[in-house]
């Protein structure tokens, strides 16, 4: 780590998103705000369809071809990523910013050995070859595969997804990111895997240091992983804080039912498990006012009439939300 | 899949509304007005052969020969003072013919086989496979020149050597859209009401592989022409002195020393032709079924 | 992978077989004495009468398919009517330069279609997309004869830059290549349309995927991606298509040999239909059919060796 540890990594302010559809414009991120601090794991928490992994490529720079940041500034490490040369953002990725995508299966090249793969992304640090084989197997070997040695030379497909996972995050890891990007890394695996993979990610973090942004729709694992929060919704940040502040003192309407309504924190059983009523907003033609309005069964008249800002509800928490601002901290 | 329903009442008039709004789809892309273009006027040229040109194209008048194109002859003379352009415009009627005939016979053939092969037995399917891949490995000349052999040439060897070099693309389009249709909804009702297999084939599996298959038909008469004009460049098709594009292009190429006219002639309707049916096939397809992109 | 090679090459040989069938099943179809039409006006009474029993043609179809076959296995295709010669002798002598001609075609047609495939899927959309799309397009179409003869009728006759006759002294490597420019061109132009396409089409569908969004997170360089870990990929399904357009670059280069007046299986094969050599015919048809088998089956193996997932399921 090189600059003053006590700035975020990442910095986002007021990042807006904007999509080029036959309809129109499709506004994905509106005003997003969110800090990553140094050496922390910070969790995105939201139903399909929130932005997160908008996000995630508007953090990367891979955004599609008929998207674009329409505003705001992604600040890494003191640098605006949106303003940044092509070439500037290219040489962070993979070296001091990395990721670990959703899906194992696909996320790996098929004609490829694992050792040219995990060798092909060290170009730049100007080791030799037979030290960049080591430095694979020596991460193989972190990530708890078996024998690495010899697995440098298979392919993916002779591995299980389990496996192709901690490959994936093997090879996040090799450049000893600040920052690391995990885009819902255990969605594809079963309860023991993702078990595995967290626990995984836990120690990891712990022995390397860097700080991790983990977006996940499973809120036990963000509980337990996370040391921050934020819940988007629609395009939005709606809240975010520590863990503890969001699991247990949520202020805005949406986490709040969102945590109601997680199966794991459902102590009695019951036949018919909670749902939010209605549907998600249509990002082309916005509505007036607060995003969550329709569904939101706390909604004053504010709410229609002017959409919500961020409000501090806590030492390091914040909400957007008029309810709560009107309630008070 | 269409939705049979919609096909009740209007179907005349449903029909007609979906020619024009095809029509435009095509006349909308660069390619395929371009290419519409170009088929025009082969088939008007085609049809309008004896009042275009004013040249008998097999009347000899030797001392007019390899004259360069001009005002009275726009395309020159060959080598037996023949006027160029007239033979040009009559050989688009042989190419065109050849196209018309050769290529309905290989969709019935294709039809036949496809459907006999996707409905009927796996054992059938399987024979009908070998044979149509059998069929295949014969690269097109050599299937002509060993056709031609046995049978002589003639315009009938060519519509021969064009219905086998096509009749295996058609066949397996129609095997692979009555395989999938075999299992459909409709299909399946009708077999339970005890459809006999004509029936079903017929009025429920045929209207659903028309489509496909005649997009596949439009790229297929550039092949059509080249063989046919291959052949005869060959001698291996019409006999003289009927002007076909290939002898035509023959000529030019026994005479290429003595004048370019006669090659140039020969050739230049070829290109029109081909790259006009090319482009028109591959704008219908593009718009109407991506799913089709053909191995060649 | 083996078990795949194994079943693939049987298959091929099926193949061959029943073509092969379809072949002789043919010569019952022709009515009046076989030998006679088939032999030509310049057989003697003599062959004709060898040739019947030879080709067993008063037995059964059955038998005289069997007994090809048995003769096609040793090698003995017949004997050529104009030499007296055996087929099989006649026509390997003209082999190597149909085959020097169709390689050569092969060469161009990948080095201009494959690179301006890859072009196109990485500038997608752009004017020299549309452009290469337009020109691919238009040399597919336009058939390979037509462009033999204007290229002759241009740069041989014309600017007079390559030569017109012949394949080149023998023995001299240089004058060899230089007459196989123009011919191999006219071969290979038409194919680069359907490489280009097939490339554009794979390349496109690969950097759709996820690992080549990886592959970019990482911040490998555009090249790195492009050619190491996109094209890699996208070059399996071009090899089956190049594969299975050597049979079309055959028939080229039948049209080549003649219009350039070059020696090879092609203008034997047609000199020989003139002088109704039928036994030099049908050994040179049943000869390429089994070489144009051959080499779509080597493509088909060679892609799936090229595919790792392939290759090691044993």
């Amino acid at each position: 780590m090189k600059h003053d540890s006590s700035s975020p990594v990442l910095e986002i302010r007021d990042l807006t998103v904007e999509f080029r559809t036959s309809r129109g414009g499709l506004k994905a991120l509106r005003h997003v705000n969110l800090d990553v601090p140094r050496g922390e794991i910070m969790g995105i928490v939201g139903e399909s369809g929130c932005g997160k992994s908008t996000l995630i490529s508007a953090i990367l720079g891979l955004l599609a071809t008929n998207g674009a940041v329409t505003s705001g500034e992604i600040r890494f490490d003191g640098e605006d990523i949106v303003t940044m040369s092509a070439e500037r953002l290219r040489a962070l990725r993979g070296d001091r910013l990395s990721v670990v995508f959703q899906d194992p299966m696909t996320a790996l090249n098929p004609v490829l050995t694992i050792g040219t793969q995990m060798t092909a992304i060290q170009y730049r640090t100007g080791r030799s070859g037979a030290e960049k084989e080591r430095r694979a197997v020596d991460m193989l070997a972190r990530v708890n595969i078996p024998d690495p040695a010899s697995r440098l030379a298979q392919y993916p497909h002779q591995f299980s997804g389990g496996m192709r996972q901690r490959i994936c995050i093997a090879m996040a890891l090799i450049a000893e990111p600040d920052l690391l990007i995990a885009d819902e890394p255990t969605t594809a695996l079963d309860a023991t895997l993702e078990v595995q993979v967290i626990n995984l990610l836990k120690e990891l973090q712990a022995e390397f240091g860097c700080s991790i942004l983990f977006i996940s729709h499973h809120l036990g694992v963000v509980a337990e992983l996370c040391d921050r929060v934020a819940v988007m919704y629609a395009g939005e940040v709606v809240e975010r804080g520590d863990v503890r502040d969001i699991f247990h003192h949520a202020s805005h309407p949406y986490a709040m039912k969102l945590l109601q309504c997680d199966p794991g924190r459902i102590g009695t059983a019951t036949r018919r498990l909670p749902t939010i009523p209605g549907d998600l907003p249509d990002l082309v033609d916005l509505p007036q006012g607060c995003i969550f309005r329709g569904r939101c069964d706390r909604a004053i008249a504010r709410c229609v009439a002017e959409p919500p800002p961020e409000h501090r509800v806590g030492k390091a928490h914040w909400a957007a939300c008029h309810v709560a601002e009107e309630a008070g901290p | 899949m269409s939705d049979r329903i919609s096909d009740i009442a209007p179907a005349a008039q449903q029909r007609r509304s979906a020619l024009i709004d095809g029509f435009w789809r095509v006349v909308r892309q660069p390619m395929g007005s371009l290419g519409l273009a170009l088929v025009l006027v082969v088939i008007f040229g085609a049809l309008f052969a004896d009042v275009l040109s004013a040249y008998n194209p097999i009347k000899l008048a030797v001392r007019e020969r390899f004259l360069p194109a001009g005002f009275e002859h726009l395309l020159g003379t060959d080598q037996l003072g023949r006027d160029l352009f007239s033979r040009v415009l009559h050989g688009a009627r042989i190419a065109l013919w050849v196209a018309l005939v050769a290529t309905s016979i290989g969709l019935a053939g294709g039809l036949v086989l496809g459907m006999a092969a996707g409905y009927g037995p796996r054992w059938l399917d399987s024979l009908l496979i070998l044979f149509l891949d059998a069929l295949r490995s014969f690269p097109t000349v050599m299937l002509a020149l060993a056709l031609v052999t046995l049978v002589g040439a003639s315009l009938g060897a060519v519509v021969l050597v064009v219905v086998l070099a096509t009749l295996p693309s058609y066949a397996r389009v129609v095997r692979a859209q009555t395989m999938s249709l075999k299992d459909a909804e409709f299909v399946l009702s009708a077999r339970s009401v005890g459809a006999p297999v004509s029936r079903i084939l017929i009025k429920h599996i045929l209207p659903n592989i028309i489509g496909p298959l005649l997009i596949l038909v439009s790229m297929d008469i550039p092949v059509v022409i080249t063989i046919e004009a291959g052949m005869s460049f060959l001698g291996l098709g019409v006999r003289p002195p009927t002007p076909s594009w290939g002898s035509i292009l023959n000529d030019g190429f026994a005479f290429i020393r003595e004048s370019p006219w006669p090659a140039i002639a020969g050739g230049l309707p070829i290109i029109v032709a081909t790259l006009g049916f090319t482009f028109l096939g591959e704008t219908l397809r593009d718009e109407f079924d991506p799913k089709l992109r053909r191995e060649p | 992978m083996l078990a795949y090679a194994l079943k693939r090459t049987g298959l091929a040989v099926l193949i061959t077989a029943v073509a092969l069938i379809l072949l002789i099943s043919t010569i019952q179809i022709i009515p009046g004495d076989p030998a006679a039409v088939l032999l030509g006006p310049l057989a003697s009474p003599s062959m004709r009468e060898t040739f019947r029993v030879e080709m067993g043609l008063d037995q059964p179809t059955v038998v005289q398919i069997a007994r090809f076959f048995g003769r096609v296995v040793t090698g003995d295709l017949g004997t050529d009517v104009l030499t007296r010669r055996p087929v099989l002798t006649t026509v390997a002598e003209q082999l190597p330069f149909t085959l020097s001609l169709i390689a050569m075609g092969i060469v161009w047609s990948a080095a201009i279609g494959i690179p301006l495939g890859c072009y196109a899927a990485i500038h997608r959309g752009s004017v020299l997309d549309r452009l290469a799309g337009l020109l691919s397009v238009s040399v597919i179409a336009v058939p390979s004869f037509v462009i033999a003869i204007y290229s002759l009728l241009i740069f041989s006759v014309g600017l007079g830059w390559f030569p017109t006759i012949g394949a080149g002294e023998r023995g001299r490597l240089g004058d060899q290549l230089y007459h196989l420019i123009l011919p191999s061109l006219a071969v290979g132009l038409g194919w680069v349309g359907y490489l280009a396409r097939i490339v554009r089409a794979s390349m496109l569908e690969v950097l759709g995927e996820n690992h080549i969004r990886m592959a970019r997170a990482f911040g490998l360089s555009e090249a790195t991606i492009t050619y190491k870990y996109a094209l890699k990929i996208a070059v399996i399904p071009t090899v089956v298509v190049l594969g299975i357009g050597i049979g079309n670059m055959i028939s080229s280069a039948v049209f080549a040999e003649i219009v350039f007046a070059r020696p090879g299986v092609g203008k034997l094969i047609y000199d020989s239909v003139i002088t109704r050599n039928y036994p030099v015919v049908m050994g040179a048809v049943v000869l390429t059919t089994a070489f144009y088998v051959a080499c779509t089956l080597t493509a088909d193996l060679i892609a799936a060796w090229l595919d790792p997932r392939v290759r090691s399921n044993l």
